[in-house]
């Protein structure tokens, strides 16, 4: 299998001959943040015609279809015109908070982002905390959210981000304590080594029952994280106009939609990295030839895939499911999701340590 | 050379900002940007520690502290009265409270950070430390492990959920 970690090690001493370590440092870092924020964009466009594509198959409808094949440029042209966009400025807002909300959200989600492993060696941050950093990372975006609620001086924008946050803490339990399960079966935290780790088997069914538990509930949870449908009454438009972001025009509303939607990307390629192997190929123990007919799909395409896969989940959620209530939503998360998932976390270290997976 | 350089610049950057902002959160008369300014801080705090190469407690102030603590903050601010604008200003009596309490906090700081010795290093470790010495040494019961300060720490945040409990029941 193609390791990019031969690109970028070629790059990296290329530098270091022609400038000093730390000029040669500082030019990767430029580097690095140009193409993760290219990266970041690109997905955003991406994910923005799959959703509206997605949308309109469920329901019986073409979508874009208009500008280039198939509707393709669509969001570029949508981009384009946002960009132009004015941001109108409101009175008897705080104006310091109201401009800064939008960039904490969208610096939460992009933190998270750098640390999807994409394929083999192309990965940009890997602490040995690795997945502890990327749900501290996605958690700090609930402060702007409520920021953004607050700051906009409006009764619906201001419940909007109270239910927002409520929902985002519930739901982060879930989201810990789902990925901690699958924690105790990998035995590490790294995200590189998590891949590695399921190169004989993917952790779904590596960990059977309890794995395929903490899949739904991180499933579920994941979706309310990112609050969208069936979870996304922090902006239900019938009751609040649009909730903590009704008062943002121009680019600083476009950075609240662009982050929703690589947020939702994040859960997905976190769901594939944690239970489904990551750009790890399917392999199955015993079967020789079959795994190594596998190892000839490009691991990029492994790791996309699969996210796609998981997206398309996300996206089936939202245009079949109906709103759910907030006394529903709280009552799902703490009387039943949680429980669930501390029972199923000892299920878990019970199976590790009797031996009982694959 | 250069890269102690490097490492200079980052600390005195980090540096910089939390003395800036820890400065602007107590100057600031509107309370939530207060709470904005101690984000930032706690931020730089973060950083520091990925500086040193310890993640784990980075990651953990992220959680806590960035993602926990302050969100709790946010939410007391917004459910409570938030008309702190013409919030007059503080009274002389407690002004000299807080001028007694800040030069007394000064001269204690100051004391220790003069009478303690320093060890002598200029890099960060090299590597970070492994999840596994971080969990052994944290709950374990040998000497310099830390499970009995653990425990304690988780019993008393029992009891202020116990006591939120109490203050938010219903009473009929």
């Amino acid at each position: 299998m193609f390791d990019f970690s031969v690109v970028t090690t070629w790059i990296d001493e290329g530098l270091r001959r022609i400038m000093p370590e730390a000029g040669a440092i500082a030019v990767e870092c430029v580097i690095i943040g140009v193409l993760l924020l290219a990266v970041y964009a690109v997905f955003a466009l991406v994910l923005i015609l799959a959703e509206r594509k997605v949308c309109a198959a469920f329901q019986c409808r073409l979508g874009p279809n208009r500008v280039g094949p198939w509707g393709l440029i669509q969001t570029v042209a949508d981009m384009l015109k946002i960009i132009t966009k004015e941001i109108i400025s409101i009175r008897h807002v705080d104006r310091f908070l109201h401009n800064l909300a939008p960039f904490l959200v969208i610096i939460a989600s992009l933190l998270a982002f750098a640390c999807i492993p994409f394929a083999k060696g192309l990965q940009i941050l890997d602490f040995n905390v690795g997945i502890l950093f990327m749900i501290a990372a996605s958690s700090i975006g609930i402060v702007g959210i409520l920021l953004a609620g607050w700051s906009s001086n409006n009764k619906f924008s201001l419940i909007g981000a109270m239910r927002s946050g409520a929902q985002m803490i519930s739901y982060e339990l879930s989201i810990g304590l789902s990925i901690l399960t699958m924690v105790v079966l990998a035995g590490t935290m790294q995200i590189s080594r998590l891949v590695e780790a399921q190169g004989d088997l993917w952790f779904i069914f590596k960990g059977h029952i309890p794995a395929c538990i903490a899949f739904i509930v991180y499933l579920i949870a994941g979706t309310a994280e990112t609050n969208r449908g069936p979870f996304d009454l922090p902006e239900a438009e019938s009751e609040l106009t649009a909730g903590y972001h009704t008062e943002y025009s121009g680019m600083h509303f476009g950075f609240y939609y662009v982050a929703e939607f690589v947020n939702m990307f994040i859960v997905a390629a976190i769901a594939t990295t944690v239970f489904l192997g990551g750009w790890m190929p399917l392999h199955i123990p015993g079967l020789d030839g079959f795994n190594r007919i596998m190892d000839y799909i490009p691991s990029l395409f492994w790791f996309l895939g699969k996210s796609a896969l998981m997206v398309f989940v996300i996206m089936w959620f939202k245009w079949t499911f109906p709103r759910l209530r907030i006394d529903q939503l709280i009552h799902l998360e703490w009387k039943y999701l949680l429980p669930l998932n501390l029972v199923n976390l000892i299920a878990m270290v019970v199976i590790v340590a009797l031996g009982w997976h694959f | 050379m250069q890269n102690v350089l490097i490492l200079r610049i980052i600390f005195g950057l980090l540096a910089a900002v939390i003395a800036v902002f820890s400065i602007m959160a107590v100057r600031t008369r509107r309370i939530l940007h207060a709470a904005t300014y101690l984000l930032f801080v706690l931020f730089a705090t973060a950083g520091l520690y990925f500086f040193l190469n310890y993640s784990f407690l980075g990651a953990v102030q992220l959680l806590v502290y960035a993602g926990g603590v302050i969100i709790l903050y946010v939410f007391s601010i917004l459910l409570t009265d938030t008309d702190c604008e013409n919030a007059s200003p503080m009274f002389s009596l407690r002004r000299w409270l807080a001028l007694s309490a800040t030069i007394g906090g000064i001269a204690l700081v100051s004391f220790l950070l003069i009478t303690n010795t320093w060890p002598q290093t200029d890099l960060p470790m090299d590597a970070e430390i492994s999840m596994k010495t971080i969990g052994r040494t944290l709950m374990g019961t040998e000497k310099y492990h830390y499970l009995l300060p653990f425990e304690v720490m988780s019993l008393l945040l029992l009891a202020c959920m116990a006591g939120a409990l109490v203050i938010a029941r219903k009473r009929s």
